[in-house]
This record gives C-alpha cells, sequence and structure tokens, in this order.
C-alpha cells in the first residue's frame, strides 16, 4: 500500500474516538436531566459540573483529532 | 490557498525580523493578537473600576461580575487558603477567555490555537503547583502518589499510575484547549467552504448550520477558559490540602 494512502486510512480512523465522545456527552447530559428531574432544586448547583464533565469528555475525542493531524501533517 | 481550513493558523511576520542570539524574536501576528487581549482586559478592569458607584454601570457590572465568579470558584473547589492565588487564576482565566473571544471575530487570529501558547500556560501552572506543594509540605508532598485506603497488594501498580496522570497534566491541559479551538475553527471554515461551493440555491442550509455552529463555539470558547481555570484550582486544592 502506498504511503499516502495509509495515512488517509489512519487519520479516518483516527475519528473513531469521537464514538466514545459522543457516548460520552450523552451520558453526562441524559444523567443530568434524569438527576434534574428528580430533584429539581439541586439541578442548579449542579450545573457546573455538568459543563465540566462536557468539556472533559469533549476533550477526550478531539485528542483523536490531534492523533489524525499529526498523522497527516506531522509524519 | 484561501480554501484550505488549517490556512487560518498560519504564523506570518508582521515587520521587521527581529533575531537575538540566534533567537526568532519577530512581532508576528499570534504577538499582535496577544497585545489586542492584553490590552482589552486592563482596558476592562481600568474602566470598570474607575468610577465606583453603588448602582453599577454596564463595565463596573461585568467586572465586578468576573470578579465574583472567579473568587467562588476558588472558594469552592480550592478552600479559602487558596485566596492567595487569586490573582493568578484571574489572570489565567481572563487571558483564555479573551484570547478565544478575540479569535471569534472573522478574519482574526486565535492564539489559544497555537499549542506552543497553551503548553506554555499549562506548564507553568504544573511548575508553580508543584513548587508550592513542595514549600507547604516539605518532602511529605510526595503522599500525592499513595492515595488512602488501597489495599497494600495494589499499591505499586496504583502508585506509577498516579505519577502517570500526575506527569501528563500539562500535556492534557495544554492539548484540551489547542485541540478545542483547531477543531471549532477548522469546522467553521469548512462549513464556510459548503456556503460557498453549493452557491445561491443549496448554501441556505450550511449558512444556518454556521451561524449555530458560531454560537456552539463562543460557547465553548467561554467553557474552554472555565475549565482551564477550574484545573487549575483543582491542581492547586491538590497540592495545598493534602488528601482533603
Amino acid at each position: 500500500m502506498e504511503l499516502e494512502a495509509a495515512k488517509m486510512i489512519g487519520a479516518g480512523l483516527a475519528a473513531i474516538a469521537l464514538a466514545g465522545a459522543g457516548v460520552g456527552i450523552g451520558i453526562i447530559f441524559g444523567n443530568y436531566l434524569s438527576g434534574a428531574m428528580r430533584n429539581p432544586s439541586a439541578a442548579a448547583k449542579q450545573f457546573p459540573n455538568l459543563l465540566l464533565g462536557f468539556a472533559l469528555a469533549e476533550a477526550t475525542g478531539l485528542f483523536g483529532l490531534v492523533v489524525a493531524l499529526i498523522i497527516l501533517f506531522a509524519f | 490557498m484561501a480554501l484550505n481550513p488549517m490556512h487560518q493558523f498560519e504564523v506570518y511576520k508582521i515587520g521587521p525580523e527581529i533575531n537575538i542570539g540566534g533567537v526568532n524574536l519577530s512581532f508576528t501576528n499570534a504577538s499582535l493578537f496577544m497585545v489586542i487581549s492584553a490590552i482589552l482586559i486592563l482596558s476592562l478592569l481600568f474602566f470598570g473600576t474607575k468610577k465606583k458607584s453603588l448602582i453599577p454601570s454596564k463595565i463596573q457590572l461585568i467586572t465586578e461580575m468576573s470578579y465574583t465568579f472567579i473568587g467562588k470558584m476558588i472558594n469552592d473547589t480550592a478552600g479559602s487558603n487558596a485566596k492567595a492565588f487569586f490573582p493568578f487564576v484571574f489572570t489565567l482565566f481572563m487571558f483564555v477567555l479573551f484570547c478565544n473571544m478575540v479569535g471569534m471575530f472573522p478574519y482574526s487570529f486565535t492564539v489559544t490555537s497555537q499549542i506552543i501558547v497553551t503548553f506554555m500556560l499549562a506548564s507553568v501552572i504544573f511548575v508553580a503547583v508543584t513548587i508550592i506543594g513542595f514549600i507547604k509540605h516539605g518532602i511529605k508532598y510526595l503522599e500525592i502518589f499513595v492515595p488512602k485506603g488501597v489495599p497494600l497488594v495494589l499499591l505499586p501498580i496504583i502508585v506509577i499510575i498516579e505519577i502517570i496522570s500526575y506527569l501528563s497534566r500539562p500535556v492534557s491541559l495544554s492539548v484540551r484547549l489547542f485541540a478545542n479551538m483547531l477543531a471549532g475553527h477548522t469546522m467553521l471554515k469548512v462549513f464556510g467552504g459548503f456556503v460557498i461551493s453549493l452557491g445561491i440555491l443549496g448554501g441556505w442550509l450550511p449558512l444556518g448550520f454556521s451561524v449555530a455552529l458560531t454560537g456552539l463555539e463562543i460557547l465553548v470558547a467561554f467553557l474552554q477558559a472555565y475549565v482551564f481555570a477550574i484545573l487549575t484550582c483543582i491542581y492547586l486544592n491538590d497540592a495545598l490540602n493534602l488528601h482533603h
């Protein structure tokens, strides 16, 4: 296989990392909603934690993007 | 060249080339936008605190809100004895926030999309937190690698994992901010390219997406500055209040 083609395939495979980020963000927002429905008075206080969890989960998917960029441009 | 979505992250020099002892110190577009963000922060704080009235004007309100926001965040996450680090965390938060927000203007440059900038900020935090921990606790600070209540059999593995996770802090902190900014701005550029290539008939759908994504990016710009600051507070908490 040519190197250029292998690079493209590798970069595409690195995008699979986004699946994990999607699952993580879904779990965070779903659990926040179910918790907020059970106890609405505690929901506002946990909103910063929701945002923090969202940002942390999203970042793990973006590490996959960084891997793809390294494969495409650094080698 | 203009259609390449990576073109916007190119650093080029403005004005003459300055070379001191083999180190290239030229003034680049990245430095220009850092200066712009710094001037914006300074003018916000200057004009916000100039006329101190009991019923605040809008600009005074923004200044007070950012002050209480960071103050509350430090108090909640790092405890009351982290009050001394308020200026540090406040400066970090405002700098990252303004760099992200200035980057949201069309045709501007996002300083935080350069990994060297974020890595520099993160490594300063890492070194500072380590030094603070050793000053505060002496050699006992190494206890941070030994969590309480772990069975003795598992301890060697846990300690190695803890050391690796401690050392990867600056990398994860910097890559998180950098990757978010890079991905967001690339995505905006790609959707902008769709508008042009689909023309006047089909370009309205990606145009709507572009508007929505710009809103999302403004949220992400704030969120990443917030996460950067709150993780600094969490690291400070680890160093100041060992095992609490």
